[in-house]
């Protein structure tokens, strides 16, 4: 028991000493605005901005060779971001790089998983777990919803679902726009017994 | 006399406490079903510790605390264990979380109770810490926060310790009740209170518009000569909420994100001494409360009642129609919040249920279908106890500015709703800054999400970088020992290689791989092979175990 304990905090220390070993080796001397700009990206890491992961697409901003409007899942939020770290105009989110959708995290149909690993390799967070003939399983709280392990798989186990509404995700919801801004002739505006106030 | 101070704004507001004080508290009927939300109290849910099927008896550990900061649960009455699975919860949300289900068997069989000492005074303050929070308390008044917590000094001095009943909110009269038919016992409760805080004094605070529990808990004092002041405070609301309350007795802030123990105070409410006194005289756990049930009801009055017990029960219980429901709020006017359903249960921080039928009868602030633009007029501002600009916030929450709005100091706002009162425009001004609240932690929330996937992310590409080094490294290393190795090595090296081709291909001989699906007669041909085999030469057995397995198949 005690040896498993140990071995377990001397695993977790190592791990720790790596990732901060990675987070030192892989900083980015030089150019805060990249820092700046990447702190702003959603870190989902899904290319569909067309660059391999949120850093390099912040590198491309910073360079001037992208535009602040190709980030999907940071939508409408990120671009407005974007658009004051930058001093220029907000604009729609580029139609070509996709829409902008409600967050999603994988889920693997166990049953059918073939343990052909070719979904950990897509895996741009590290948040599938498996081994090669093993069944597979996504770790949802480190999922990130980028959709890039679903192409890869070749019986098609994996599925994006909607991440489940919690208590810790539950928001209260914006007032309903007050009366003297609601369409006249809208009829659908009878009081709905929400919030106490 | 105690020397008061006075807080900036408040309102004042009709009581409409007179109807449910008429009749003495009894004890609400036991329901057929009691459900037990897992996290009834600020911090971890409890984990349970019994399943389904299983017999409980009243007051038996259900679910114990999650870590420090949670609390742990108790069979609020004999039965059985029909269900741990997500039930509606009282919460705006309407969302459902893991409950525990307890199907009474009418009978109320209490488990043993031993009380631990005849003196609470013997005890150690942690050892009284523990019995409270073995017993699940928590705070009474309001959130929910572990009451044995909030009785840990952890290093500070405390100077004061306040009992609340001030009991601000219209129509709620469950603090004033106890305070009526228990004096004794929340005093006692309090003593024990201090004792576990080793506080240097005791304040309890009523509100002067409660003349009988004022006097019972005097009396006691006098009777008891306990060292307690005793003060009535003006009858403004918010006065009950935690720091206007210290405010009021002490002209002292408490400092913005801080917390009273800051300033050597801590404030607990009334229904907290009494379930303290409960727990510690007679190993009573936390099962039940006083409630108050009032608004559209033939009857209201206040029930004692037991955790679990559904909303709609007390309301007919009370001679309300629950056809006629328009909405149910837990809570008071001001401070509670609308229920989407009256099946959800009565938990611990269940002071009130406010029931307002369709006829509109119960005086409530703003609501959201008389909003008109603001008119600057600065009412808010002056109503706001804690000197916050609501006009502001309000503006900074439309425009979904959360950054300015945290400027403006949105996480001090208690959510009193005194500013919404007082609008002229009738604007719903705490549902904005409860909206851009929860926007913020979402926010937040989102940002730690982000930066742990950064940090996997790029934990990733330091991995796949390091692989693709060590491979290379591997290669080289390989590459470079077979070309430096000359004459004899080499030789040694190919023998050394080809003996092991040599082994590997005996046991691929030996240990046949089409041993599947036989015929019980095929088996028994291959088993005697095997043995004929091991016999001519002990040493090999390859398949030795293979051999066992498929003696062990049923034939
Ligand atoms: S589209 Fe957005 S989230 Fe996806 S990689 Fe590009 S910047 Fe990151
Ligand atoms: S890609 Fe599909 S089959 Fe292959 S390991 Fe992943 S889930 Fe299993
Ligand atoms: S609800 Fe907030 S802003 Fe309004 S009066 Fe109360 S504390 Fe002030
Ligand atoms: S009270 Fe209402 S109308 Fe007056 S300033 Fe405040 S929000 Fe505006």
């Amino acid at each position: 028991m005690l040896s498993a304990l140990l071995a377990l905090g001397a695993l977790g220390i190592l791990f720790g000493l790596l990732l901060g070993y990675a987070a030192i080796r892989y900083k980015v001397e030089g150019d805060p605005l990249v820092e700046e700009i990447d702190a702003v990206l959603p870190q989902t890491q899904c290319g569909q901005c067309g660059y391999p992961g949120c850093r390099p697409y912040a590198e491309a901003i910073a360079r001037g060779e992208a535009d602040i409007n190709r980030c999907p899942p940071g939508g409408e939020t990120v671009i407005i971001a974007l658009a004051d770290l930058l001093g220029r105009d907000p604009k729609p989110l580029d139609e070509e790089c996709g829409e902008e959708k409600p967050k999603m995290v994988a889920y693997i149909h166990e049953e059918q998983c073939i343990g052909c690993t070719l979904c950990i390799q897509a895996c741009p967070v590290d948040a599938i777990l498996g081994a090669p003939k093993q069944m597979h399983t996504i770790i949802e709280s480190e999922c990130t919803g980028c959709e890039l392990c679903v192409e890869p798989c070749p019986v098609d186990c994996i599925e994006m679902i909607p991440v489940k509404q919690g208590l810790d995700t539950w928001k209260w919801p914006a007032p309903p726009p007050p009366p003297y801004e609601r369409p006249a002739d809208d009829d659908d505006t009878a009081p709905q017994p929400a919030g106490a106030h | 006399m105690h020397r008061l101070f006075q807080f900036k704004g408040g309102v004042v507001l009709k009581e409409h406490k007179k109807d449910s004080t008429a009749l003495p508290v009894q004890p609400a009927k036991l329901p057929p079903t009691l459900t037990l939300p897992l996290k009834q109290h600020i911090g971890v849910a409890a984990e349970p510790v019994v399943a389904v099927g299983d017999e409980v008896l009243k007051g038996q550990l259900i679910a114990r605390a999650g870590d420090t900061l949670s609390a742990p649960l108790h069979a609020p009455s004999s039965g059985a264990v029909i269900a741990i699975a997500d039930q509606p919860i009282p919460h705006p949300s309407g969302l459902s979380a893991p409950c525990i289900v307890i199907e009474t068997d009418g009978e109320e069989r209490w488990r043993p109770r031993q009380r631990s000492v005849f003196n609470f005074a013997e005890l150690s303050a942690q050892e009284l810490r523990e019995i409270i929070r073995d017993a699940g308390i928590v705070g009474l008044g309001g959130a929910g926060f572990p009451a044995a917590v909030k009785l840990d000094p952890r290093g500070h001095e405390v100077e004061l310790l306040i009992l609340n009943g001030a009991e601000c909110e219209p129509y709620i009269t469950c603090d004033e009740m106890l305070l009526r038919e228990h004096a004794l016992e929340v005093l006692a409760g309090l003593l024990m209170m201090r004792h576990a805080l080793n506080a240097q004094r005791c304040i309890i605070a009523v509100e002067n518009n409660k003349p009988k529990a004022f006097r019972a808990l005097h009396e006691e004092i006098q009777n008891t000569g306990a060292n307690v002041e005793l003060v009535e405070v003006p009858t403004i609301y918010p006065t009950g909420s935690e720091k206007q309350l210290i405010q009021v007795l002490t002209g002292k802030e408490v400092p913005t994100g801080g917390l009273p123990i800051d300033i050597g105070m801590v404030c607990h409410n009334v229904g907290t001494a009494y379930a303290v006194y409960r727990a510690v005289e007679f190993d009573e756990p936390l099962i039940s409360r006083y409630v108050t049930v009032a608004g559209s009801v033939a009857h209201a009055r206040n029930l004692k009642v037991l955790f679990g017990t559904p909303l709609g029960n007390l309301i007919e219980e009370c001679g309300g129609n629950r056809r006629t429901l328009r909405r149910v709020i837990v809570g008071g006017p001001m401070m509670g919040t609308a229920m989407h359903s009256d099946t959800v249960p009565v938990v611990k921080t269940t002071n009130c249920v406010l029931v307002e039928s369709v006829m509109h009868d119960v005086p409530l602030p703003s609501r959201d279908e008389y909003a008109m633009p603001c008119i600057r007029c600065g009412n808010c501002a002056h109503a706001c106890p804690v000197n916050l600009l609501p006009q502001q916030l309000y503006w900074y929450a439309r425009a979904r500015d959360f950054d300015k709005i945290q400027d403006y100091n949105l996480f001090d706002c208690i959510e009193c709703g005194c500013c919404d009162y007082v609008c002229p425009s009738q604007i719903p001004l705490v549902g904005y800054y409860r909206y851009a609240k929860s926007e913020i932690w979402n926010q937040d929330a989102e940002k730690r999400q982000a930066d742990l996937a950064r940090e996997r992310h790029q934990f990733r590409e330091f991995r796949l970088e390091r692989e693709k080094k060590e491979r290379a490294e591997r290669h080289k290393k390989k590459r470079s020992a077979v070309s430096k190795a000359g004459g004899d090595d080499k030789k040694a090296a190919i023998e050394a290689a080809m003996a092991r081709v040599r082994a590997k291909k005996a046991e691929q001989d030996s240990a046949p791989k089409n041993t599947d699906n036989l015929t019980p007669a095929q088996q028994r041909q291959v088993d005697e092979a095997d043995r004929r085999r091991r016999e001519e030469n002990p040493a090999t057995s390859p398949r030795d175990n293979k051999a066992e397995n498929t003696q062990d198949r049923p034939q």
